[in-house]
């Protein structure tokens, strides 16, 4: 009987083998036409004949699909789709998704349509290798990604031997960088820690400092090192600094209570909003209420479903973006964004959408097409990314340095009744 | 004779299906015919053939219940990759990895043996959770680790970089969380399916050997097998250690295949173990080549399921319990054996795709 | 002095919902004899059933418990009918793997169906807090809940079990299923009970989880469900008492470990602690030791 079934899983083996060798290209530009199919069909207007508007759509996506190989920019992300970290993943596509949609309807890059895919990468540094390589095996030609830092410090190695051109919208470890064809719209964990640090000093908003972090991220540590690191130049003593981690990360009780005991003034919470409202809350639990500051991360606490904003009351936070801006850019986008996906978008979707920009614009700066080998993009998009200078979501006049940095100030906001205000 | 002329048959087929595979991805990959997305997923294949292998040493063929072998992988891993690290390209890469390997063994082989010793006292479900918590512990501990070496040696701290009061020169190993980093990545598929080869020989000549026949009649009975005087504890700690060393191995491939390595719930946690576990149970517990089978099917599965975005997790997941059902359900494998018969009565020939 | 009754008391807080997560897993382990490794996620789909009853319905609390209950339970009976019972009679361990595909299934329907972002949740429990000395310390009504409904659920057990036929058949069961059957039980019957009480307690630990740390994800149930395991095993899987004992040490431990050890190692220090437990008393502080007959 064992002998049927190993003879059943060869043949599959073999099958699946067979599939996924020469017969690949036929999947891929099938997987292309759905994909343009389903962009066209976000295009069509929801307003119209539904039977209609997909006929349409249809027939567009057949246009598109038929001169693929020499007018379609194709640009690749991955990011995790499921798993505790989906979250990230999915303002990752969607933003990009409004970006691409609207450069498409303005013309394209350098008069080329732009095509946009992205793959789950499960927030796993192999899972995501094996992304990477789906999409170069769907003619990727630029790479916008990985959304989280582990999975994309073990891209890039890849990235670099392609030398595929690479922007990551929100990897922050410091080391991401290091290679030339690499570059990040979000600000590094160093370049957070500090900068908080030096906001806190320079405002003299406390003295004494307690610091919860999650040890198992390398977002939050990287930045509680560098504000550790940076908080006695600016006259802050860190006070208590208490960690937990991805396995027990709802109960932080025992963490605020240190935080108490050892009088923090300010307490610094550099992770993400979903966590943090558990902190808040907890907090007024325990009846201890000092100055909460947070990083780019805080951003979309107040949109946290069912979230009772009250507790936020008076918290600080260091942020490039906030959806609550009222600049004809965010606007524009966060309407867009609700509208599609009937949620409001988180930062990371924010420097997904800068990301599609700022490609188009180096795109342009360098005078790339489609027909051009993913390595002659590279080389050329490369400088052109030094010499760019936009308005973006995520920051005002953004251009990037030689080591793919880029420049741009965070805004510092504090929510007062229920809503971001500018702290300066 | 007649049986050990049929275990050898069957052990040269399951040889020479790795031999065929080797060729076949080889040569694939050798014409350019291979896509980006298995070439990126040849070594990969290798450590979780090897993991299913090792794995069914403990599950299989002695019987107990292991859901901390991710947990022996990060070991392998970690202890191979620091060690990369600090010979920092030094040695030729090829005499690096081979080092590394022997590296990642011995360390997980360590810790197998230290966990076994007390643990193996401990009867099935209760030792599955002494060894999930065995990989949590080791998860756990190495997201907490902070390692640099400079001019004065090594540094060790459990609280952050600053504490290692490293030298100006000093460079960090592991940074807590962020992991390792700057690792050479020179695990190749030829090494993998060398090293797949040397643990199927391992696992294979145990099994056959009075060692291996001793472990099964202690699994099969216990009380019988220690009433004919064979040490139970040293018999199981060996097959545990072997596993254990085995898992080590698979981690060095894996850390040599990637840039950069962070211990997370997804690589080394109770989950890959289970992952790990599925491979084995799938393919056919005590069933070495079934394993191996299950392993590659499951790896690249999740792949090709891609097209079917949002819902790959739980497409996954319904195919996952339906060949659970299909495979091992009391009433499908008796409607199963009904039709093998009507069709195939003589069931031992049936063509194998690999011999013919 | 008052800083480690706060750290006891958030640790007493945290171990009475491990202990009701884990008395669910108690149950079904101990008459099953199978570790559901998707009861964690039974405890999700629980507290998006209540979320879904308060938040968008605005039904009275007691009904949103109900609700969560009376959905987990059908749940679990559901998903022991397709999953669990055609492989009775396999080997445990395929049991085993068709539970963490169930627990798959489950996170990532929620995923669908929910969507990624975590929601608030309001806590249904309105009782107040109480604060001792002087303010120092303060024991908030969720943990009053659900140190009352543990104790209340392990009285409830233990007579159901020993005082009524249906709760002997299940002890008959759990001793020797064969057995059990020759003597008229319908074994069949009894397990789909036992999912159905595992699951409606699975509906009450998911409201009284998410009211205590109220975040609702796809991944509510996977953690606290590990260590709720983990809890079990330590007092003793199949014990009922265990359970709660084993909950609530759990819980201590693992907040004293992060107040006076380390906050970083506190997982590290709880599954050591259970190592070294079962090391000491191979069966879990409660549980039954079996003698082996030839």
């Amino acid at each position: 009987m064992k002998k049927f079934i190993s003879v059943a899983l060869v043949a599959a083996m073999t099958a699946s083998l067979a599939a996924c060798g020469s017969s690949s290209e036929s999947t891929d530009t099938a997987a292309e036409t759905t994909a343009a199919a389903e962009e066209a069909e976000t295009e069509a207007e929801a307003a119209e004949e539904d039977t209609e508007a997909e006929a349409d759509a249809d027939a567009e996506a057949a246009d598109e699909s038929s001169d693929a190989e020499g007018g379609v920019f194709v640009i690749g992300g991955t990011g995790p789709l499921t798993g505790g970290a989906a979250l990230y993943g999915e303002a990752v596509n969607q933003g990009a998704q409004i970006a691409v949609d609207e450069i498409n309807e303005a013309g394209g890059i350098n008069g080329y349509q732009v095509e946009w895919i992205f793959e789950d990468d499960e927030h796993d540094a192999e899972k995501a290798l094996n992304a990477y390589n789906t999409l170069k095996d769907q003619g990727i030609q630029m790479f916008v990604g990985t959304v989280t830092s582990g999975p994309c410090l073990a891209v890039v190695e890849e990235t670099a031997d392609d030398n595929m051109f690479q922007l990551t919208p929100s990897g922050t470890t410091a080391d991401i960088t290091a290679n030339p064809n690499v570059f990040r719209m979000c600000f590094s964990d160093p370049a957070q820690g500090t900068k908080s640090a030096q906001y806190i000093g320079e405002h003299g908003l406390a003295t004494k400092v307690g610091v919860i972090y999650d040890s198992s991220d390398p977002y939050s540590q990287g930045i509680y090192e560098a504000f550790d690191e940076a908080a006695p130049e600016y006259g802050i003593e860190v006070v208590a600094a208490e960690a937990f981690t991805a396995d027990s990360k709802t109960d932080f009780k025992t963490q605020i209570q240190k935080m108490k005991d050892a009088e923090a003034e300010l307490v610094f919470l550099p992770f993400y909003y979903t966590e943090a409202a558990l902190v808040l809350q907890q907090s007024k639990e325990l009846d201890y209420a000092p100055i909460f500051f947070g990083c780019d991360g805080m951003d979309g606490i107040l949109n946290l479903e069912n979230f009772d904003t009250s507790l936020a009351e008076g918290l600080m936070l260091l942020t490039p973006f906030s959806a609550d801006a009222t600049d004809d850019l965010t606007v524009n986008f966060v309407t867009k964004y609700e509208e599609a996906y009937g949620s409001t978008p988180i930062q990371f979707a924010a420097d997904a959408y800068d990301c599609i920009y700022a490609i188009k614009l180096a795109a342009e700066e360098a005078g790339i097409t489609p027909d051009m080998s993913v390595s002659d993009i590279c080389d050329a998009i490369v400088p052109a990314m030094q010499q760019i200078q936009f308005d973006g979501l995520t920051g005002a006049g953004i251009t990037f340095d030689e080591n793919g940095e880029p420049e741009k100030e965070p805004k510092a906001v504090v929510i007062e009744n229920g809503a971001y205000v500018s702290a300066d | 004779m007649k049986t050990g002329s049929k275990t050898l048959r069957s052990n040269i087929i399951t040889y020479g299906l790795v031999v065929v595979f080797y060729i076949v991805m080889q040569g694939l990959y050798m014409t350019d015919n291979l896509s980006s997305l298995m070439e990126g997923l040849m070594v990969p294949l290798c450590y979780y053939m090897i993991l299913a292998v090792s794995l069914n040493l403990v599950v299989g063929i002695s019987g107990e219940l292991s859901l901390g072998h991710a947990g022996f992988m990060c070991v392998g891993a970690f202890s191979s990759a620091v060690f990369a690290r600090l010979v920092d390209e030094k040695i030729p890469g090829m005499a690096e990895i081979i080092i590394a390997i022997l590296i990642g063994a011995a360390f997980a082989a360590i810790f197998g043996f230290l966990i076994g010793i007390p643990v193996l006292r401990l009867k099935g479900d209760y030792l599955a959770i002494v060894t999930l918590a065995f990989g949590e512990i080791i998860k756990n501990l190495i997201n907490a680790v902070y390692l640099g070496v400079d001019a004065n040696g090594l540094h060790v701290s459990l609280k952050d970089t600053k504490s290692l009061n490293l030298l100006e020169d000093g460079d960090i190993i592991i940074k807590g969380a962020q992991g390792i980093g700057k690792l050479p990545r020179n695990a190749t598929f030829t090494i993998g399916i060398i090293l797949l080869l040397i643990t199927l020989f391992i696992v294979i000549n145990l099994v056959n050997s009075r060692q291996g026949r001793a472990i099964m009649s202690i699994r099969d009975n216990r009380i019988a097998a220690e009433s004919i005087g064979l040490s139970v504890s040293k018999y199981k700690l060996t097959a545990f250690v072997i596993s254990a060393a085995l898992a080590g191995v698979a981690g060095v491939l894996y850390s040599h295949n990637l840039a950069n390595l962070q211990a997370t719930s997804k690589n080394f946690g109770y989950n890959q173990s289970i992952m790990i576990l599925v491979f084995v149970v799938l393919g056919g517990i005590g069933n070495i080549r079934g394993s191996m089978i299950a392993a590659v099917i499951l790896t690249i599965l999740p792949e090709k399921l891609r097209f079917l975005n949002d819902y790959r997790m739980l497409i996954y997941a319904i195919v996952l319990i339906a060949m659970m059902i299909l495979n091992s359900a009391p009433k499908v494998v008796a409607w199963r054996k009904v039709m093998a018969e009507k069709y195939f009565p003589h069931k031992g020939k049936i063509n194998e795709p690999g011999e013919a | 002095m008052s800083s480690f009754l706060s750290y006891l008391i958030s640790g007493i807080s945290l171990g009475s919902v491990y202990a009701i997560i884990a008395l669910g897993y108690t149950m079904v382990y101990g008459i099953a004899k199978m570790l559901n490794f998707a009861h964690g996620d039974v405890i999700m789909v629980g507290g998006y059933i209540a979320f879904i009853c308060f938040t968008e319905l605005g039904v009275p609390p007691v009904i949103c418990i109900l609700a969560a209950m009376i959905g987990c339970l059908v749940l679990g009976v559901v998903i022991e009918r397709i999953a669990y019972k055609p492989l009775r009679g396999a080997s445990s361990l395929s049991v085993l793997i068709t539970a963490i595909g169930v627990s798959y299934f489950l996170q990532n329907s929620a995923l669908i169906i929910f969507g990624a972002d975590s929601k608030t949740f309001t806590s249904l429990i309105s009782i107040p807090s109480i604060s001792l000395m002087g303010g120092d310390v303060i024991i908030s009504g969720v943990t009053i809940a659900s140190i009352i409904a543990c104790i209340v659920i392990v009285a409830a057990l233990m007579a159901f079990i020993n005082k009524t036929k249906a709760g002997q058949a299940m002890l008959a069961v759990s001793e020797d299923t064969g057995a059990a059957t020759l003597m008229g039980i319908d074994v069949n019957r009894t397990i789909a009970l036992t999912f159905a009480i595992g699951s409606a307690l699975a509906g009450i630990a998911g409201v009284l989880l998410c009211s205590a740390y109220p975040t609702l994800s796809s991944q509510t149930g996977a953690m606290p469900g590990i260590k709720a395991f983990t809890a079990a095993v330590f007092g003793g899987i199949g014990s009922i008492p265990g359970a709660m004992i084993g909950g609530m040490v759990m819980g201590i431990v693992e907040n004293l470990s992060k107040a006076y050890i380390s906050s970083q190692l506190s997982d590290a220090i709880v599954f050591a602690l259970l190592i070294v437990i079962l090391l000491v008393r191979p069966t879990g502080l409660m549980g039954k030791n079996i003698q082996e007959k030839v």
